[in-house]
């Protein structure tokens, strides 16, 4: 990658266009001006050509690291391959054209693309039916609550006003229930990673909504006592929310709705391959039980019809997977979680041994030479890698949580493993030179403390 | 079943990794899965599909829609989508990254969210904005939610019944959970007089949902006074020539980015902006992008501002937004850099034109009443004096999707600079013909 010095604005010369448009037929009409509706400030943009823009995004787009790129070992993020056939159905434009608020009988091809989500996703998960709205994961996790709540209403059951959610949670878990004006309960977790029963049971009772549970947890952990737990939560009142942040290891493998959830949300830009954009857009449909399942299209969270394009991608991937590759999908992601497990547990803390599920958590490196987990990562990043998620979960003070995803090749992981051990030895002979890393990169590390003490947020 | 595509392990391979587990199949790997939790029985989905069976399959769903052309806007707005900005925006280092939680590698994504930030607050006159939202209503809706957190114990907001239904629809779902009183009302100015107790903030449309540009002169100030905050709701590519929410005096913006070239795509994906005044930059939600330096003193851009977000303050956050709508911001920055202050404005004028041109051809059949004063830019709604019905019909036969009736019984039109005069000929012809 190289260093690339220039914001749009810097290109700008006045008098240069990059637009091409009709002529206004005859004599315009209005010049905005002599009304107090029209704007009195002069509009600053850029003025370039469209050569300029073209070069200029490409060069940003050269200092920008992506799936296509390379490994993404990043925890909780399931950054598999995202297929170009997605891209090609998604572009389509029949389906680019349509306006949300068409007639139906002119939309009816976009129509049974929804149905046939839904009725793909219920057959996955083994919930009933599934809305669309929400455009992201957190987005989802709102809805689902936003349900959680409409349940309990409808049965006069006001007091329920508390959610528990295990001290391992995403923490987009606890700002959801909160932005949904439930109260937070957190249950925590034993020595093995797992929700500790024992410490859930007094904390049911009725005032409790229900619980958010991510199976498997983020320590990549399986829960096992997850049928014990749906019986104790479904007995006191509450219901159960699935976090399908984690669903990838349980494709074509386990259902959520099996076992006993009430409520999920997936991400497709996780689980369904489509890409994750440098942050969105997302789609995090979100599936009911029967339970729940009169309520499903009461809170109105977007604006139309939900991501209808992430949604057209994700539908083209789970019919190239089909019911036979669906079956293969999430083991040989956990397969190649244990794989690098087992392969660094000898140069990297590795604090729950048992086997995983798609990704799991070191604790920094076995040896402590003054090395932080931080200096792993950047490090990670002169090698062609990109970082695993570090510093999540809270339960390790060094975390460094590795997601690989099926769509990863030995020979990648073995590079991978390499450079990870290559890392513990460059620990013992020259911590320094890691604290400093990383050093083949466009830019080295920011000064982030800066950045927020004195924000600039926008170019003068 | 044999190998696949996006499935690289041999045979082979999976006998190497699972010695090195030291298990003895794939299976084993969910020992600690309770059995009957295991699912054994046949997924419920069509086979695996070629590539081109997949192809051949979204054709035939494709040739199910009608292709018809759009002159209907509220809120969803048919502008030309120049070839730059999908080329761009398909580049794979872009559109396969991730959150660009590693800066070193992602100063693509970062130095563009941070032209978006600045594209976005000269927009609207406002000092700083975030790295987008999921839409504009949810931007509304999230803005209504910092009104209550930016303001000591008021939890109530009053909302335009002028704004776009769903936008209104969204506010109401988020405020009902979070327990915030919306008050909908078509009066804003005398109800926020009145006086509605605790009140957080008020949010108004720039344009309304009739296409009208509102005034809100004054409005700012009676707001203020009562220790509320002021949001605006806007087209931002109307923004080019209307006046600013800074310029009306309003605190925060939001609206919709999908008027700046992104297509219809049946409702999303578009991105929600939001811009606010500096004191309340604190109380923004979601990401935001900073510039700084790094050691060697290159500038450089990074995540910042972070300890108001949810993965930092969990329960304590105000807002639960993790990923938002990045590449669709991409999408627009590309599409301002373009358009530029003169593409803008030439945009702008010929919507105007167009609209213009439209509603008083529509006004001479006779066949309407005009319902309202005030200027508008490129979407109007007229009276209809015939039967709606038959009109939306005889105008879809010819492949126009125009005069959507609104819950007030009246019929809207938008007209963008994708639509030639001769179109709206035809519109005006058939509109003749309809008895």
């Amino acid at each position: 990658m190289k260093y690339y010095d220039k914001l749009i604005f810097e290109l700008s010369q006045p008098g240069r266009i990059g637009f091409s448009l009709p002529e206004i037929p005859g004599q315009a009409r209005n010049d905005f001006k002599g009304s107090t509706v029209w704007r009195e400030s002069k509009l600053d943009l850029p003025e370039v050509s469209e050569v300029d823009v073209v070069r200029h995004y490409t060069n940003l787009s050269q200092m920008n690291f992506g799936v296509d790129t390379g490994f993404y070992p990043l925890g909780s993020c399931t950054m598999k391959y995202n297929p170009k056939i997605n891209e090609e159905i998604a572009n389509m434009p029949a389906f680019l054209g349509l306006h949300p608020l068409q007639p139906e009988s002119t939309t009816k091809g976009a129509l049974e693309i929804y149905v046939g989500m839904d009725k793909a996703l219920a057959a996955i998960t083994g919930m009933k039916h599934f809305t669309f709205l929400p455009c992201a994961g957190a987005h989802g996790e709102l809805t689902g609550l936003m349900l959680m709540r409409e349940y309990h209403m409808s049965r006069g059951d006001s007091a329920r006003t508390k959610v528990i959610v295990p001290d391992s949670a995403h923490g987009t878990n606890p700002a959801s229930a909160a932005v949904c004006g439930l109260d937070i309960v957190v249950v925590k977790s034993k020595e093995n990673g797992l929700v500790d029963v024992e410490a859930l049971k007094p904390l049911l009772g009725p005032d409790i909504a229900g619980i958010m549970m991510t199976n498997p947890n983020t320590l990549g952990l399986f829960e096992r006592d997850i049928k014990e737990i749906a019986k104790l939560v479904h007995d006191c009142g509450g219901l159960l929310y699935y976090d399908g942040a984690n669903m990838n290891p349980l494709l074509g493998m386990v259902r959520p709705g099996d076992m006993g959830f009430d409520i999920m949300h997936l991400n497709l830009h996780k689980t369904f391959s489509t890409p994750h954009g440098g942050g969105g857009p997302g789609a995090g449909p979100v599936g009911v039980s029967d339970k729940v399942l009169p309520f499903l299209h009461i809170p109105r969270v977007s604006g139309f019809h939900g991501n209808f394009g992430i949604i057209l991608r994700a539908y083209a991937y789970i019919l190239m997977l089909g019911r036979e590759h669906v079956k293969m999908a999430g083991k040989l992601a956990t397969l190649g979680a244990n794989y690098i497990k087992e392969s660094l547990k000898d140069c990297y803390k590795l604090p729950i041994p048992t086997v995983c599920k798609h990704e799991f958590v070191f604790d920094g490196l076995l040896e402590d030479n003054g090395v932080s987990t931080l200096d792993v990562a950047k490090r990670l990043l002169d090698y062609g890698f990109h970082a695993p998620t570090i510093y999540f979960p809270l339960l390790f003070h060094q975390a460094i949580m590795i997601e690989p995803t099926e769509t990863e090749s030995l020979e990648t992981l073995d590079a991978f493993i390499a450079v990870m051990r290559k890392i513990a030895e460059e620990a013992k002979a020259d911590p320094e030179m890691l604290h400093g890393a990383p050093h083949c990169t466009p830019i080295g590390r920011p000064d982030e403390t800066t950045a927020a003490r004195q924000p600039v947020l926008k170019y003068d | 079943m044999g190998a696949f595509s996006y499935f690289p392990q041999t045979e082979e391979d999976i006998r190497i990794m699972l010695e090195r587990i030291g298990v003895s199949s794939l299976d084993d790997l969910y020992a600690d899965v309770p059995a009957d939790f295991i699912y054994k029985g046949e997924y419920d989905l069509p086979s695996a599909m070629s590539e081109q069976q997949v192809r051949d399959f979204f054709e035939g769903l494709a040739a199910k829609n009608t292709r018809l052309k759009v002159f209907v806007g509220q809120g969803a707005y048919d502008h030309y989508v120049p070839s730059v900005i999908p080329y761009i925006t398909s580049r794979s280092e872009f559109l396969t990254a991730y959150t660009p939680y590693q800066c070193e590698i992602s100063q693509g994504t970062l130095r563009y969210i941070f032209e978006w930030q600045t594209m976005i607050c000269r927009l609207t006159g406002l000092d700083c904005a975030n790295a987008s939202m999921y839409d504009g209503p949810t931007a509304a809706a999230e803005a209504v939610r910092m009104c209550v957190a930016s303001t000591k114990k008021r939890n109530s907001v009053i909302v335009s019944a002028r704004l776009l239904p769903h936008v209104i629809e969204t506010i109401r779902t988020y405020a009902k959970y979070a327990g915030i009183n919306v008050v909908v009302t078509d009066k804003v100015a005398e109800e926020v007089a009145e006086g509605v107790l605790d009140l957080a903030g008020v949010i108004v449309p720039s344009i309304n949902r009739f296409g009208i540009i509102e005034s809100h002169l004054g409005l700012a100030d009676l707001v203020h006074e009562k220790g509320a905050l002021l949001v605006e709701y806007c087209d931002p590519s109307a923004l080019a020539v209307v006046k600013t929410p800074a310029e009306w005096g309003a605190d925060i913006a939001v609206g919709d980015g999908q008027s700046l070239g992104i297509p219809l795509c049946f409702g999303g994906p578009y991105v929600g902006f939001m811009a606010c005044k500096e004191a309340l930059m604190r109380k923004l939600p979601g990401r935001i992008v900073g510039q700084t330096t790094d050691a060697s003193g290159k500038r450089c851009y990074v995540l910042t501002l972070q300890a108001r977000e949810q993965h930092i303050r969990r329960e304590k956050a105000t807002s639960n937004i993790c990923s938002n709508e990045s590449l669709m911001a991409l999408w627009c920055t590309v599409y301002l850099s373009l358009m530029g202050p003169e593409g803008m404005r030439k945009l702008n004028a010929l919507c105007y034109e167009g609209a213009h041109y439209l509603h008083d051809a529509l006004l001479a059949t006779g066949k309407f009443e005009s319902v309202f004063e005030g200027e508008f830019l490129k979407e109007f709604c007229l009276k209809p004096k015939c039967d709606v019905w038959k009109l939306q019909q005889a105008l879809l036969d010819a492949g126009f999707f125009a005069g959507l009736q609104t819950e007030d019984g009246y019929v809207t039109f938008c007209v963008t600079e994708k639509h030639s005069r001769e179109e709206l000929d035809q519109i005006v012809e058939i509109v003749k013909s309809v008895k």
